[in-house]
Formats: structure tokens, sequence, C-alpha cells
């Protein structure tokens, strides 16, 4: 049977089933290695000393005590990394800056925010290693500090850079600030679409910086040979990306870094740049020993990417029925200390759910003495659909109409030209409105101090580059490599479309993740890509070992290769005018591959385009304790739209954990710094996510509206499931109060001050 | 800087290991025995994912110093499975794909372990509750939940 | 001739105009010949923008067809998390 064919009467063997991962049995015996589960002979133990203030000019380091130390075998600071040119290049999210990569990971001139890293040592053990730190003298000149994005962008601000100013407007001011850039993208008349309007709203929206909140820690092994040539074990979404920004900063040839990626335990975006891995590079090299790094949870509050805190400001128009007639925002993000902000992908996704004809964006990219922001999960996109999604929320309750209606009515659909541009392929927005609308959840009663809230989210999705190999092996089992780690079950996908498509059965494919010396370059784990973009690399590959076998079958039959057919997993004349042969499985042909011309493999190597983007709705009933400002999530239903569930058990688990991390975005998560411009929450305990007992059981539906560009339809899923909950947890809350907040999150004293019960003060 | 020596049970066999002061259970188990199923999410009692049994009762290996090991005996993750077989909770866990990236899965396990011990016919609740000194930030529990549930109810059975 | 919309930095830096037309068979020639013709848009095109075929997204995808019918987006480049 073709693909066509399958997809047509749905007769997958392993598309769209639950088989148990491969990689499952390490991981519930703790066999599996992320990446501080190595060791190496000589191992030395790598530790940074970082800022103690948020803004402040390095006068001088002096590091002679911290070397005379005994047991401390090399000592690095800014002098040990050279100036890079400023030159962007494409990362996990967006544009990065080499000059700045180089400052983020070892501060030069200043430090710019709170655990900024200054030095660094690499010590025979852990406790010289923090001994060597303290022996560190560095004399700092503290400058005035700005944290809040509407501060920082005030005249009179302290200026992190003296040298931005902001990019896009016309004239190029004169005198540097804190706004890197400022970006517009529109279309049509928003002042005549608003003439039009019965309603208009506008509403302001301010949201906290939060963290990606991964459990596994960075980490990494750097081993630096005599001859220059290196090794890198580490956590990462991206071993390809971390080799390429590595050999750029330490000057290597690509070729001489060899990365491997460890398992991976969470990333969410934040682990698609480097932050530890050139440091131990140059540690290593001058230590003439393996170096090991791991940040302490703290080093990783302080110093790692957290996604942006943003002020954003909406107005939306409409006609009493509920068309919306246009639409225009503002947003604020902050990037952290240099600039980069997901602000880009925050405008094109602010109103793409919707079909409105006249839309405008401003997006400001903001400086302020954070640490540098990094992807999460749909990087940009929650923000500002949060804050429209309240919007489009408070137009429905305005007008009297059903939030889900009101969406439906202004539903994009294929053909939809998108408010960022293009127009709109096949996607499943209006099956998700309706399926939410019919949803028992939705219909089933509440009780007294609760309320329900709905919301909807888009994300582009992205393809890309990816590698993929299947090495037949002689007793006719099949080796897959590809080259993106495997972050939540995604060797299980691989595998089960590597056996699909080849017709063998699963546990006869065996699915790795190669290292950089192993296979070509694969871009990262991120963009919700790899079931998409490296799926589609395995199919080919796949689809070039059949072409092989088929002509080892015809060789082995001695007629012309046209034929042989390869059908479930076997070789077969394909008339019997071909001549009569028994059919040859694919372990028949492996066994005669040495007499039939040699090893039997597939390869391919692509650039996936054609992703398609995901659309989900978002259904949750909270209950507010007045008293006490607590909101306990009493039930959540995801609904999103797939493509095609490779294995669907993933695909759930993605939806549910993108809502729960939605739910910690909206009701607890946030930075929270003190006078002195430094980070006062940098502990789980403080730093407060969703645990066990804060959640309800997560309902999921899968919709699948193929993407036509993928052979089995798949389109990603990963990020999306973030985008809608916390729009969708902020209505039920503000329904279940009878008052709109506005501000995530809604912690408790922000819930108390909502409802008058406590003053602004103590808020 | 002096270390101390000390002697313990690890996963029923006698070990001995040199250590300092300031080095904690953890740091023991993963640095100096190479047992790295046990992690480290944030050395603070947070997040659980250094879930080990001392002495038969559950406990953050994080908070416990390896000087305080002397003459006892702890369990980790590595001694779950019983040679081939895979303890119910970690068939559970596979079967209802209750795990993405898996760094919480060794902590969450030990921990669902010594709640089906005290308690075979948890509800949904307790599960919770007891679980809730283990962060995963992948799953939303959900698959979690039901897992440990499942496993509890075949292990009654059985 | 393919249309091509532009949008945000990339109109402004096209003197303003929101729709141009382009003679272009694949996105090769489309990157090349705006480069021509609005030099100061050369670095933003270099650094990698995503072009939309008819709605498909392309990325670095330079032997992509456009027809002569065809409806041109160029978009900033896109990643995720
Ligand atoms: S590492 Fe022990 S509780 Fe987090
Ligand atoms: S599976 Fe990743 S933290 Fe739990």
């Amino acid at each position: 049977m073709s693909t066509a064919e399958k997809l047509e009467n749905g007769k997958f063997k392993w598309v769209g089933t639950r088989p148990v991962r491969p990689d499952g049995v390490d991981k519930v015996t703790g066999r599996a290695r992320f990446g501080a589960d190595l060791f190496l002979p000589g191992m030395l133990v790598g530790r940074v000393l970082r800022s103690p203030h948020a803004h402040a000019r390095i006068k001088s380091i002096d590091t002679s005590k911290a070397e005379a130390l005994p047991g401390v075998k090399a000592v690095v600071t800014r002098d040990d990394f050279k100036e890079m040119p400023s030159e962007s290049v494409a990362a996990g999210e967006m544009m990065i800056d080499y000059r700045d990569m180089t400052r983020n990971i070892m501060a030069r001139e200043k430090v710019l925010y709170d655990g900024h890293a200054v030095a660094a040592v690499a010590a025979a053990s852990a406790s010289v290693a923090r001994k060597a730190l303290k022996l560190i003298k560095v004399e700092y000149e503290v400058l005035p500090h700005v944290i809040g994005v509407i501060e920082a962008m005030e005249p009179g601000a302290p200026v992190l850079h003296e040298a931005m100013f902001t990019e896009g407007v016309e004239p190029t001011p004169d005198t540097p600030s804190n706004i890197a850039a400022r970006n517009e993208l529109g279309r049509g008349d928003v002042e005549a679409g608003f003439k039009k309007a019965d309603i208009i709203l506008e509403r302001t929206f301010d949201t906290a910086p939060v963290h990606q909140g991964y459990i596994e820690n960075h980490a990494c092994v750097a081993s630096v040979s005599e001859d220059g040539k290196a090794e890198l074990w580490c956590s990462t979404q991206g071993h390809y990306m971390v080799r390429a920004f590595c050999a750029k900063l330490l000057g290597m040839d690509i070729s001489d870094l060899r990365v491997t990626a460890s398992e991976i335990g969470g990333g969410f975006g934040g682990k698609t740049i480097v932050y530890l891995e050139p440091v131990a590079l140059v540690l290593s090299q001058k230590a003439h020993h393996p170096v090991k790094m791991v940040m302490t949870r703290e080093e990783v509050f302080r110093a790692t990417g957290p996604t942006s805190g943003a002020n954003v400001w909406v107005k939306l128009g409409a006609t009493k029925d509920g068309k919306i007639t246009a639409a225009e925002a503002v947003l604020k993000y902050q990037a952290g200390a240099f600039p980069g902000s997901p602000v880009g992908p925050g405008c094109m996704c602010a109103f793409a759910p919707y079909d409105i004809e006249n839309v405008k964006v401003v997006g400001y990219d903001v400086v302020s003495n954070r640490p540098k922001v990094a992807a999460y999960r749909a990087p940009g996109a929650p923000i500002s659909e949060y804050a429209v999604e309240c919007v489009v929320d408070e137009l429905a309750e305005k007008l009297g109409l059903d939030p889900i209606e009101l969406r439906l009515k202004n539903a994009a659909k294929e053909g939809t030209q998108a408010a960022y541009g293009p127009k709109f392929g096949p996607i499943g927005f209006v099956e998700t409105l309706e399926a939410a609308k019919s949803h028992p959840h939705y219909n089933a009663p509440l009780g007294p101090n609760q309320g329900r809230g709905v919301a909807s989210g888009f994300w582009f999705n992205i393809g890309g580059e990816s590698c993929a190999t299947i090495n037949i092996n002689e007793d006719g089992t099949a080796q897959l490599m590809v080259g993106t780690p495997d972050i939540g079950g995604s060797r299980a996908s691989m595998a089960m479309m590597a056996a699909e498509e080849l017709g063998i059965d699963l546990d006869k494919v065996n699915p790795v993740i190669g290292d950089t010396g192993s296979l070509g370059f694969s871009f990262l784990t991120g963009g919700s890509r790899v079931t998409f973009a490296t799926g589609k690399a395995v199919i080919v590959a796949a689809g070039n070992v059949i072409t092989d076998l088929r002509e080892r079958a015809a060789k082995i039959w001695d007629i012309p290769v046209d034929a042989v057919e390869w059908e479930d997993g076997f070789a077969r004349p394909t008339s019997s005018n071909a001549g009569e042969f028994d059919p040859l499985s694919l372990a028949d042909i492996a066994a005669m591959a040495a007499k039939t011309g040699g090893p039997i493999a597939g390869h391919a190597q692509i650039n996936a385009q054609g992703a398609a983007p995901g659309f989900g709705t978002h259904i949750v009933d909270v209950e507010v304790d007045k008293e006490t400002g607590r909101v306990t999530v009493l039930r959540y239903t995801v609904i999103q739209d797939a493509g095609k569930a490779i294995h669907p058990s993933y695909v759930e688990g993605q939806y549910q954990g993108g809502a729960a991390q939605g739910i910690g975005w909206a009701l607890n998560e946030e930075y929270v710094y003190g006078e002195d411009g430094r980070m006062q929450n940098t502990g789980f305990l403080d730093y407060r996510m969703p645990v066990a007992s804060d959640l309800p059981m997560i309902d999921t539906q899968i919709i699948e509206v193929p993407n036509p560009n993928h052979p089995y339809g798949v389109r990603g899923v990963g990020e999306t499931p973030l985008v809608p909950a916390m729009g969708a947890v902020a209505c039920a809350v503000e329904h279940a109060l009878g008052t709109r907040l506005n501000e995530l999150p809604m912690s408790p004293p922000r819930v108390l001050k909502a409802i008058g019960a406590i003053g602004e003060a103590q808020a | 800087m002096a270390k101390i020596h000390v002697t313990a049970t690890v996963n029923g066999d006698e070990v001995e290991f040199l250590c300092e002061l300031e080095e904690t259970l953890l740091d023991v188990l993963r640095d100096e025995l190479h047992l790295t199923g046990s992690k480290e999410g944030c050395a603070s009692g947070d997040c659980g994912a250094c879930s080990v049994m001392l002495d038969g009762r559950l406990v953050c290996a994080c908070l416990v110093l390896g000087v305080e090991m002397e003459g006892r005996s702890v369990e980790t993750i590595e001694a779950m499975a019983a040679g081939d077989e895979l303890h119910p909770l970690q068939q559970k866990f596979l079967e209802h794909a209750a795990l993405q990236c898996g760094i919480c899965t060794p902590g969450i396990l030990v921990a669902a372990k010594a709640l089906l011990e005290k308690k075979p016919d948890p509800t949904e609740t307790e599960v919770r509750f007891w679980l809730a000194g283990n962060l995963c930030r992948c799953t939303g529990y959900d698959k979690i939940i039901r897992a440990v549930l499942d496993a509890a109810a075949e292990m009654r059975v059985s | 001739m393919p249309r091509v919309f532009l949008s945000g930095n990339l109109k402004k830096l096209a003197g303003g105009a929101e729709e141009i037309d382009v003679e272009a068979a694949d996105i090769r020639q489309l990157l090349r010949v705006l480069g021509e013709r609005f030099p100061d848009m050369r670095p933003h095109l270099e650094q990698g923008i995503a072009v939309a075929v008819d709605g498909e997204i392309y990325q670095d995808g330079w032997l992509e067809p456009i027809a002569p019918d065809s409806e041109v987006h160029l978009l900033p480049r896109l990643g995720g998390g």
C-alpha cells in the first residue's frame, strides 16, 4: 500500500499507534546519561564567578591569588576571549550577534545584570574551585541600573549600551537609548476600520518575565587536545548550533570540534544558545584536562534566558454583531541585557488567528539590566496573544456574544490573508473552535466563585535543515540516525515513520541521535520542527533505502529494477510477466548485501519547507478564594490541530505540558527584583512553578487537518499549546471575580488587590 | 582538606567512600559512586529529582550530608528494577508515556514507590499531594498520575 | 508578473511601496532583483528572511519557483523554541 492509500483509508501499521518509546527503559532505570552524568579520566571541575551587580563597569580583575591556589589548573576572564565584530546569525529564535554573544558568556567592559559571568576557574575539586572564585578580585564601578521595560524606555534611564541608537525609526536618533529597535507591520487602514466599529476597546497589559524552568540545569564536559581538536558533551537542543557558536567564538575550524548531545532534561527554547560551553572549552584548553561545568539552579535563574516581560497595548473595534473591523497593538518587550527579544514574532502572531482587514502592530525591543532572554516555546506569541485574547473575551462580554461564537465569526480559514501577510493554507482553527463549543466541558455548570475562560492561539512552526541516515544491518534490522536531540519522545516517532515506510516491525528499528562527527548538519530541536522536518528526512532516507533494496532484489532475480516493487516490507515482481519469484524480505536482501554490491543504506539531507501553522483552543475552569486570593484550576481542556499525530500519547503530552507551563505563567511565575537590581527568587521555592497538587487532569482533543506538505500530514505541535493558556486562565479568573486584572501573574496579592481586599502598597 | 571515611550500604552493597564535610549524599552518589540516576535540579530540596530511600524513608539526597551516611542504608533508582524485571511503576510509566525529557522520572518513581508501600490504594488527590515535592516541567503531571494509579491497581491484584 | 508585498521596515526601504511587481521565476532571482532595485535592502535580504509564495513560507529556499501570477510576501525569518 502506498502512503497516499494508507492515509486515505487510515491503514497505518505504526503511525497513529502508541508504542513504548525506544529510549524508555534507560529513562525509567536511571541509566540515561544527561548533561551532568558524564565522567572522564582526569576531569576537572569548572565554576563561574558571577557579578553581584546589576550594572557596573569592570575596572580590573586580579586572578593571581586564585591561580596560586593549589589544585587550580586554569582561570579565564574576558582576556581569554577575543573581540568579535558585530555579525548576526540565525539562532533558535531569531538573529543573534556574535559581538553580544561573546559578552554574554563572559563580561567585557561592563557587567549588565546580576549573575553576569566575569571569570571562571577549573580546579581539581568543587571545593577548591569554590575557594578559587573567592580569591578573584574584581574591581567594579557600580552604575545606576534599570529593570522594568517601561522604565528602561524613559528618557534619562540608565543606558546599557552607549552605541545603541534605535533601529527602525526615521531619522535614526542621535542619542543612545535602551530601545534597540522599533518594528511595524500592518495592512489596510486602521483609522477607517475603527470608524466602522460600533464598539472599541482599548486595554493595556503587563506580563512578568518567566523562565523556561527545565529541571535539568545547564551542563557540559569539554576536552581540548594539544593539537587544538576538541570534544564537547552538553545538554542542548541543537549540538550543531553549539558547534557553530563555539567554533566561531573560539576561532576554531568547525571540523575540529565534535559535539555530542547528551540526553536533555528539558529545554523549551532555553537550550538553543550557549553559556558554559565556550567557557569550558577555553578552560580545558588552558588546563590541558577535560573540564566539566554544571550550573546551579540559582545560576540558571540569574544568568540564563527567561522570556520577555512586556507591556502590551491592544485596541479592537467591532460591529454590533461581532465582526472585528480594526485591530491595533503596541508591544514593548524586554530583551534583557542585549537586543533580541521575540517582539518580531510577537507582532506577527498578535492577530494571526483572526481575519481582520485593518491591522497595525508596532513592536519595541528594549534592553534592561536582566539576563538576555532566550527562546521560550512559541517565542513572543504567548505574550501578545494573551493580551489580544483577553480583549476579544471582553468584546464578547460587552456585545453579549458567546466568546467562541465571536471567534468563529472572525476566525482565519484556508485562504484568509494572515495579519502578517500571506494567505493561510489548510488550517484547523475553526475545527478547534467547533470542537470546543460542543465539548462537554464547555457546557458543564459552574459553582460559586468559579469562572470559565476560553482562548485560542496560533504559532507558525518551522521546517529547516535535517539529516537522517538509515543503515540496514546484516540481519535485516535498521539503524536510524538523526541529528535532532530527543527531548520528548522523538526517537519513537522517527522510528515509527521509518518502520512504516520500510514495512518492518518497529522493534527492528533502532533510533539514535548522531553527534556532529557522525551526521551532517541538522538545525536544532525547536520551532516544533522535529516530527515535521527530521521526520521528512527520515521518510526520504527510507525511500532511498527502498530504492537500494529494489535494485538488490533486481540483481538477485536478474530482472530489471523497474520490474521490482517494494510492498509491506517485501520486494516482489511487479507482475507475473517479470517472472515467478518468491517475495524477498528486507532481512533476505540484507543477508545478500555483500554479494549484491555492499552495505545497504539510505541517507537524506534536506531543508524541509512547508511547515504548517498550529492553532489551538483551551477551556479552563477556576475557583478563586476571595479571602486568600488563591486560584485553583478545576478543569482544563486543550484542543489543537496536530495535522497528523504520529504517536498520539506524545502529542497529548505536549498539549498537557504546554497548558501547565501556561498556568504557571498566568498564576505564579515571575522574576522578583530588589532595589539593588538583584533577583530575589532564585530557587524553586520562591519561583513557584506548578506542582502536581496544583493541577487537575488536563483533557486533550487532537484535531487532524493534514498538512499537505508532509507525507503523513504532520504539523508541529510542541509550541502552540503554551500560547492560549494565559488568556484562557486570565479570562476564567476574571469571570470568577467579575473584574479584569490585565496583569500577569495573577498571584494572590494581585487578585486581592483587584477585588479591593488589600491596598496597592501590599500588592 | 581532610576527607572523612564513611561506610554505608548502597543498593544492598556495602560501600566505602571518602567525602568532604560539605558534600551531600547526592554529591557522593553521583560524583564518588557514579550512580547518576539520582538527579540534581535544585540542591535545595524543592524539586525531588534527587529522591532516594534512606533507611526506608523517602528523602531528598541533596539535603543529607555524605558524612551522615555512616552505618546507614540508601536505595536509589538504580535498584528499582529486579534484574530484567521492571518495577510495575517503571512499566506503567513507559506504557502511559508518563515522561517526556525524563529528568524528573527517577525521582518521581522513587517517590511513587514509597507512596505505594505506605498506601497501596491512594486516591488521585493523595498521589498529587504526595508527589507535590517532585517537579516535572514537561508533562503537566496528567500521565504521571495516571501511571501511578494504574501501577497501584496492578500491584494490588498481584 | 509576480506581485511582491512588503511591510514594516522592508516597505520603508522600498521607498514606502507596499506592493511591487518583480520579474522573477524563483526565490533567488527575486532576492537578486530586489537587492539591485533597492540596495539598502540588501543587508536585510542577506541576513536571511522568509519568503511566502502563495501562502507557503520558505526559508533559504533559493530554488523554489515563483509563478507569473504568484503572490509573494517577505517576512522576517522565523524561529522557535
Ligand atoms: S536536587 Fe534535591 S530536591 Fe532538587
Ligand atoms: S519529563 Fe521532563 S521534567 Fe518531567
